[in-house]
């Protein structure tokens, strides 16, 4: 653990008790995150990625080991609400435009109505909404809506964004084009980004850091840091190191599935 | 207007199917009045026409058919014949007389709407405690349920009963029963609107540590404002039919259900007929006000079904 870390998990365990008896969710995982750095979580499903990103979150508790965000309790960071969270799905609110749908958080917050206002304006205008404000979400596509729920989750600046598949739900076109916003995004704000995803090309060509998680238990199998630039135009997808990377991606999923 | 062409067509329909059933609904009392007024009947004695049916009478006595549609005391109404004393009773009398269905009409809608505000503000605070709290979810609730399951009219009577026993009469009582039929529909449409955010919307009040009055107020309370609707046009119509039943048993001497018992009583159907039908018009027009107040809110609030 170095100055800059901003997430630091040492021996976290996780066991839900269900009635078919105890899920093994998360056992033995120690990850630390720098400031800055754009961290995928990768896997299939039960590897526990997700569990992990709502650890960090304070969604859920672990059963054992140590959890540290910004240096706090992942309880407190929430309260000190250290983190923006995208779901997979908008969850915009039907009955709010899209300008209220991202000042929620900032009149739970308690943000003063200008301040509202301003801030509106400007996350909108960063996932390149300007105008929208008053569209209802049935009147946007589904990339749209999810990058006004971006949009939410940046609207109060907490300096960690979370992402739990944020795009899973969307066609291939338009998540290619969201992710090469999203870097744009992430070059101009400077947040540290988890982002669980379970697609091999949208792990590589987005983050600095991959985590590679087997299930049953959930556990961390390889943690690869990318040689690829901050600078990724799409078509560095078709590099040599791009391909080499997937494939030690594609490797380690592999090898978690070896015990099945 | 679409839907306007359905509607008619079923109108149509029950509208043939009533005109039809008058001839050998009302065909005794018409051969006997015949008989009276010296026509030829077939057979001639009314003992031996009691071992005819309907049907079987108006096939021997064809000629007598149009006389069914016009007997002062019918045994089924015509359609004719309700909407003239319809007619009659709303449009020619003076409103404030006790002649007058309008006059009849008020007094039950008075009760009707007193009975829907209490009800529906009961069925809200306990549709809100209920999501709120776990102890009021287990023990409110089977209540509610068993509430319902006891006869109105049984229980009508020993209401205005006890309550005249307190010296309180008139409209409260029956505004008693009406709020008893309509709070249930609210409180059940309530609960499931105020439950209906999915977990994902909650943990992304959690993620912003909101209190649960903002989770109330900011989401589940705007989210439950569909089923709300949807409740209050159930609980509208239950509560006429509770003021209308609150008349019945207790000898009320003004209302729809007044009415409907006088005309009983005295044998006089048409104006049971006529109460009859100007209390489901009531109804209906009730229930056409909320759902025009539904699609209103719904727009404005953007939540408009296309």
């Amino acid at each position: 653990m170095t100055a800059d870390t901003v997430i630091s998990a040492q021996g976290l365990n996780l066991t839900f008790q269900t009635n078919d008896g105890p899920v093994h969710a998360l056992k033995d995982v120690n990850l630390d995150i720098r400031k800055g750095e754009f961290i995928s979580f990768i896997g299939p499903s039960g590897c526990g990625k997700t569990t992990f990103l709502r650890c960090i979150a304070g969604l859920e508790t672990p059963t054992d080991g140590t959890l540290s965000v910004n240096g706090m309790t992942p309880d407190q960071a929430r309260r000190a609400r250290a983190y923006g969270y995208v779901f997979q799905a908008a969850g915009l609110y039907p009955w709010r435009t899209i300008g209220g749908n991202v000042k929620l958080p900032l009149e739970i917050m308690g943000f003063s109505k200008s301040e509202q206002a301003e801030r509106v304006a400007r996350v909108l205008a960063l996932v390149d909404l300007a105008g929208f404000e008053k569209k209802f979400p049935w009147q946007l596509s589904g990339g749209m809506q999810q990058r006004a729920s971006i949009a939410r989750a940046l609207a109060f600046d907490a300096d960690i964004l979370l992402m739990d598949e944020p795009f899973g739900a969307l066609d291939e076109i338009v998540r290619d084009h969201l992710n090469e916003q999203l870097l744009a995004l992430w070059a101009r704000t400077e947040k540290t980004i988890g982002f669980v995803t379970h697609s091999i090309p949208e792990a590589v060509y987005l983050s600095t850091k991959i985590v590679v998680m087997s299930p049953r238990p959930g556990r961390i199998t390889d943690v690869i840091d990318s040689p690829l630039p901050k600078e990724r135009p799409l078509d560095i997808r078709d590099s040599k190191e791009f391909i080499d990377i997937a494939h030690r991606v594609r490797e380690g999923l592999r090898a978690g599935h070896v015990d099945d | 207007m679409k839907s306007l062409f359905p509607i008619l067509t079923i109108v149509a329909a029950i509208l043939v199917i009533w005109v039809l059933a008058v001839v050998p609904m009302n065909m005794h009392l018409t051969a006997d009045q015949a008989q009276r007024d010296g026509l030829m009947v077939m057979p001639q004695t009314p003992a031996e026409r009691q071992g005819y049916s309907g049907l079987g009478l108006s096939f021997a006595n064809a000629g007598l058919i149009p006389l069914t549609y016009t007997l002062d005391r019918p045994r089924l109404p015509s359609p004719h014949q309700v909407a003239g004393e319809m007619w009659e009773t709303i449009a020619l009398r003076n409103v404030t007389s006790r002649q007058s269905l309008v006059y009849h009409g008020w007094v039950t809608l008075s009760a009707t709407l007193v009975g829907f505000a209490i009800g529906t503000t009961l069925g809200i605070l306990l549709a809100v405690g209920i999501v709120h709290n776990r102890a009021m979810d287990m023990s409110v609730m089977p209540w509610a349920i068993a509430s319902q399951t006891i006869p109105i009219l049984a229980l009508a009577p020993m209401i205005i009963v006890m309550m005249g026993q307190f010296g309180i009469q008139g409209l409260l009582p029956k505004a008693v029963i009406s709020a008893y039929l309509s709070f249930f529909p609210v409180v059940v449409g309530m609960v499931k609107g105020l439950r209906s955010p999915d977990a994902m919307q909650m943990d992304l009040l959690r993620t912003y540590y909101a209190s649960s009055s903002q989770g109330f107020w900011k989401l589940r309370l705007p989210a439950s404002v569909p089923y709300l609707f949807a409740s209050f046009k159930i609980g509208i119509s239950a509560a006429l039919v509770g003021a209308i039943v609150a008349e019945l048993p207790t000898g009320a001497r003004a209302g729809f259900g007044a009415r409907m018992l006088v005309g009983d009583q005295y044998g006089n159907p048409l104006v049971t007929w006529a109460a009859l039908f100007a209390a489901a018009i009531t109804a209906a027009a009730l229930v056409a006000i909320f759902t025009a107040m539904e699609r209103l809110t719904l727009r404005r609030m953007g939540m408009a079904a296309a």
